[in-house]
């Protein structure tokens, strides 16, 4: 620890501390451009001008560390001024610079309102500038579909160019040209490749980079803001919804350092327009083949009319990927009512919720991966399954002490790592130590397996989750203060399905017997489009869009989508997080939880629970953890052992990526026409790339 | 300064391959560096490829470079842009002229150079003459003051020049016999014109 002097004031920060962050540690607002927390330091703005005792000129804060300030003559500690007239006057004097080539177009740019620029210029700068002669003109670049580009206004802070190479992993925005000359690009303006460019935006200080979709929708302060979690995977980020009247306008992202730091995916920022199409309004009933709309009254009619003709163990239901824990629970409490307990979610058939929590959860946590010093994935691509997740594997990697071995398919994961083989045998290969990254998992301190969709969500998934798990216990993954084995939900509504127990129970059917032939009369499909139902099974389907379920549908129930109602998800750590209403569901349609409490009415199976609130109160009395929202209720590493001790046969066929389109995951990101044009993009990059 | 850019597509060839001797010499100079450290050479490299490739750098060289290098793409059209000696577009076959144009070259008559080259080239820098042999541009300090004005054609620089002799320099180049490098009048490198003035006796 290092003792300064700022503006007056001792303070004691460590010696590695930069000025800047010795001068917020001392309560001192410091402002910046090119300076960002999670970006390397360029110093190339000179916002973040202050003064240092006994030096000639002021210096930059951002660039200039705590150590390297020398005592005072009699041994008394460095002083620093961010107050001083010194300072000042610098400070007026770079904004004065920054402004001589930035267009006064605030009113026509989308930044406005929320702009950096803006705010220090009204805080730090002066009102006229000496600058008579023209201002410089830079031709806009196409970045493609998500970040539109106005590069008059670019400052030069480098902050995109840092972000695309060391947060992303894709180094493909750069500076060309020098002095006053140099322009943001990307080679010869090709489209941006990154899962996580949206982000860009954020980063940029004024409005050279602005949201595509977004341009000039709406201004900051005519919105309302919601926060609220992200459903799109099975991270859980930290989202704003952004909201004008009942329209979703945007979705920012919100700082939560224990699961996304900062950054959202593009699938979670952009999929909003997905929720204005394909909506479904009101209810429809299939009459000759054809839906047709129907009252509320009349579906109820038909699906009571259908059910009363069936045993209710001939009843079952499989949840979506973005079914939230409310209408999953209150789902099984109606079917449970029927005697059934043909319960599914989308993808979970490879878990047992009875072998406890450890068994599905990302043990080490998100967060901890920061500590992690060896990492085997096994059948997953995390770029493309929680790219949010990858970009903080990506953070480790880059602080070098992070090895990364891939089982399962081959990809670009933004990181170097050892192909160590395509299938579970190559599992038992490491376990044999045929490979040198045996040696590495062997001497790591937190290793961690981490089992992606490609594993767990083949037909053979239990079997190969329980060698994963096996695989761990020998590595000796899972070990007092350390649980290394680590489930990548890809979904938002997995671990929370499964942690409510909404599978398959004694006797009940899995997901793939409910949809083999004859096995049902009547299924219910909570927003699951994944899933094939075979002919002559009643489908009622609640959900939100007309996809692959709605369509072939024998009764609809329109439902609400994520922003639209208050709802409880579980992320892949196990992190119980609470997504808030930040509109009403569209024309007739009603939140999820609130139709099969009404339908169940009409099914003479009443629930008893006639408000939101007596809903959780049930859930948290059968499920306490959950009450506990944003904690983890931790795993007990007892269920790995459980687990693993359930090895069975798994096939030799390699890890087929089951995620082949980020863009175009769920019902609501297919029914955007941005998440359609990324998703094309993307697609004729990797055909360039083949070439 | 201005802004640089690529030549258009039209003039850029399709691919770029190394010479076995150039591949050489590149893997020479990228073992200088310390390993995962190869894109210093990057500067080094882009210019042995400029003299192979006609004097200039093409968007398939600069991918050359960059997957020689292990680059990304962009890294390498940075360096291109920034420095002004990588020429970007199709320069004079025979000659490129560099012409001096900072304040000693100019006190001593570089503007009449620019008007030789503006009336017998192109009246534009960086544009081709009519038979696509020469073309020129202005440059700044080349650090040969003391023999102002003077040129910078490929690795020579001619110094002492007048319209004239300027003239003569590239008449040479014009029938592929170019001229004594160095300074075109009756010179010794830079020694004092008329010869020594200073330390005349010998002892």
């Amino acid at each position: 620890m290092t003792k300064l002097i700022v503006d007056g004031k001792e303070i004691d920060v460590p010696a590695e501390y930069t000025l800047l962050q010795a001068c917020e540690a001392a309560g001192a607002e410091i402002p910046r451009f090119c300076y960002h927390e999670r970006l390397s330091i360029a110093g190339n703005c000179r916002m973040c001008l202050v003064e240092v005792k006994g030096g000639p000129k002021p210096v930059a804060s951002c660039a200039w560390g705590v150590r390297d300030c020398r005592p005072g003559p009699k041994g008394e500690p460095p002083e620093i001024s961010t107050r001083s007239p010194m300072v000042k006057k610098a400070r007026e004097g770079v904004m004065e610079f920054l402004l001589i080539n930035h267009p006064l177009d605030c009113p026509i740019c989308d930044q406005g309102g929320e702009c950096d620029l803006q705010d220090q210029a009204m805080g730090y700068g002066v009102d006229t500038s000496r600058f008579a002669e023209n201002k410089r003109a830079v031709e806009d670049k196409y970045l493609g579909a998500l970040v539109k580009t106005s590069m008059n206004r670019c400052i030069q802070c480098t902050r995109c160019v840092r972000f695309s190479a060391e947060i992303c992993g894709a180094p493909e925005m750069g500076a060309t040209g020098r002095g006053e000359d140099m322009e943001i690009t990307t080679y010869l303006e090709r489209a941006l490749t990154s899962e996580l460019q949206g982000n860009l935006v954020d980063i940029c200080p004024v409005g050279a980079l602005t949201s595509k979709p977004y341009a000039f929708a709406a201004r900051p302060w005519e919105l309302g803001k919601t926060q609220s979690v992200d459903v799109m995977d099975g991270v859980g980020s930290a989202i704003r919804v952004d909201t004008r009247g009942r329209e979703v306008m945007r979705i920012l992202p919100r700082v939560n350092e224990a699961v996304n730091e900062e950054w959202i995916s593009d699938k979670t920022r952009h999929v909003v327009d997905g929720l204005r199409t394909q909506r479904l309004d009101r209810p429809y009933i299939r009459e000759d083949g054809k839906l047709k709309a129907a009252s509320w009254q009349q579906v109820f009619a038909a699906i009571a009319a259908r059910v009363a003709r069936t045993d209710g163990k001939r009843i079952g239901a499989i949840a979506g990927d973005l079914a939230a824990v409310e209408e999953m629970f209150a789902l099984k409490e109606l079917l449970a009512r029927f005697g059934s307990v043909n319960l599914a979610v989308q993808g979970g058939d490879a878990f047992d919720p009875k072998a406890g929590r450890a068994s599905y959860i990302f043990n080490p946590t998100i967060a901890g991966i920061d500590q992690v010093d060896a990492l085997l994935i096994v059948g997953s691509n995390p770029r493309k399954e929680a790219a949010v997740l990858n970009a903080r594997i990506r953070k480790r990697w880059r602080s070098g002490q992070l090895k990364v071995g891939v089982i399962g398919a081959k990809a670009d994961l933004v990181y170097t790592h050892d192909y160590i083989g395509a299938g579970v045998e190559s599992l038992a290969d490491l376990a044999a130590g045929k490979h040198s990254f045996a040696d590495v998992l062997k001497n790591a301190k937190n290793p961690v397996v981490l089992v992606g969709v490609d594993a767990f969500g083949r037909h053979d998934g239990a079997a190969v989750l329980a060698r994963a798990a096996k695989f761990a216990l020998d590595i000796g993954a899972v070990k007092d203060g350390w649980n290394g084995f680590a489930v990548l939900q890809n979904t938002a509504s997995r671990a929370g399905a499964l942690d409510i127990g909404f599978a398959a129970g004694a006797g009940g059917l899995n997901a793939a017997q409910m949809t083999t032939f004859g096995t049902l009369d009547v299924l219910f499909l909570l927003g699951a489009d994944e899933v094939k139902v075979p002919d002559g099974t009643f489908v009622v389907y609640i959900g939100t869009h007309g996809d692959a379920g709605a369509h072939r549908a024998d009764v609809i129930l329109p439902g609400a989508a994520y922003t639209e109602k208050s709802g409880i998800f579980v992320n892949t750590e196990g992190r119980a997080q609470m997504a808030n209403r930040a509109g009403f569901p569209p024309g007739e349609a009603r939140e999820d939880w609130a139709i099969i409490r009404a339908l169940s009415e009409v099914l003479a199976k009443k629930l008893p629970y006639d408000s939101l609130a007596a809903l959780r109160q049930a859930i948290f009395k059968a499920v306490p953890h959950l009450m506990r929202l944003d904690q983890i209720a931790a795993g007990d590493a007892a269920s790995v052992k459980t687990l693993a001790g359930r090895a069975g046969q798994a096939e030799k066929v390699p890890f087929k990526a089951s995620v082949e389109d980020f863009y175009l995951t769920n019902p609501i990101a297919r029914a955007s026409a941005v998440m359609a044009e990324c998703s094309r993009l993307a697609s004729g990059h990797m055909l360039t790339a083949a070439e | 300064m201005s802004v640089r850019r690529l030549a258009p597509r039209e003039v850029q060839p399709a691919n770029f391959t190394f010479t076995p001797e150039n591949l050489e010499w590149a893997k020479k100079e990228i073992a200088k560096y310390p390993a995962g450290r190869q894109a210093s050479a990057v500067i080094a490299i882009m210019w042995r490829v400029q003299e192979q490739h006609e004097g200039w750098v093409s968007e398939a060289a600069i991918r050359a470079v960059a997957d020689l290098l292990d680059m990304p793409y962009i890294r390498v059209l940075e360096v291109a842009t920034f420095y002004t000696m990588f020429q970007l577009q199709p320069v004079g076959k025979k000659a490129h002229v560099q012409v001096c144009g900072t304040t000693p070259c100019r006190l001593r008559g570089a503007a009449d150079l620019i008007d030789v080259c503006q009336s017998r080239i192109h009246h534009d820098p960086f544009e081709l003459s009519k038979d696509g042999n020469f073309s020129w541009e202005e440059v700044e300090c080349l650090g040969a003051c003391v023999n102002a004005p003077m040129v910078l054609i490929w690795k020579d620089t001619y110094e002492d020049l007048t319209k004239e002799s300027f003239g003569k320099v590239l008449d040479g180049f014009a029938s592929g016999k170019p001229p004594k490098p160095g300074p075109q009048i009756d010179r010794q490198f830079s020694a004092p014109v008329g010869g020594p003035t200073t330390l005349k006796e010998t002892t």
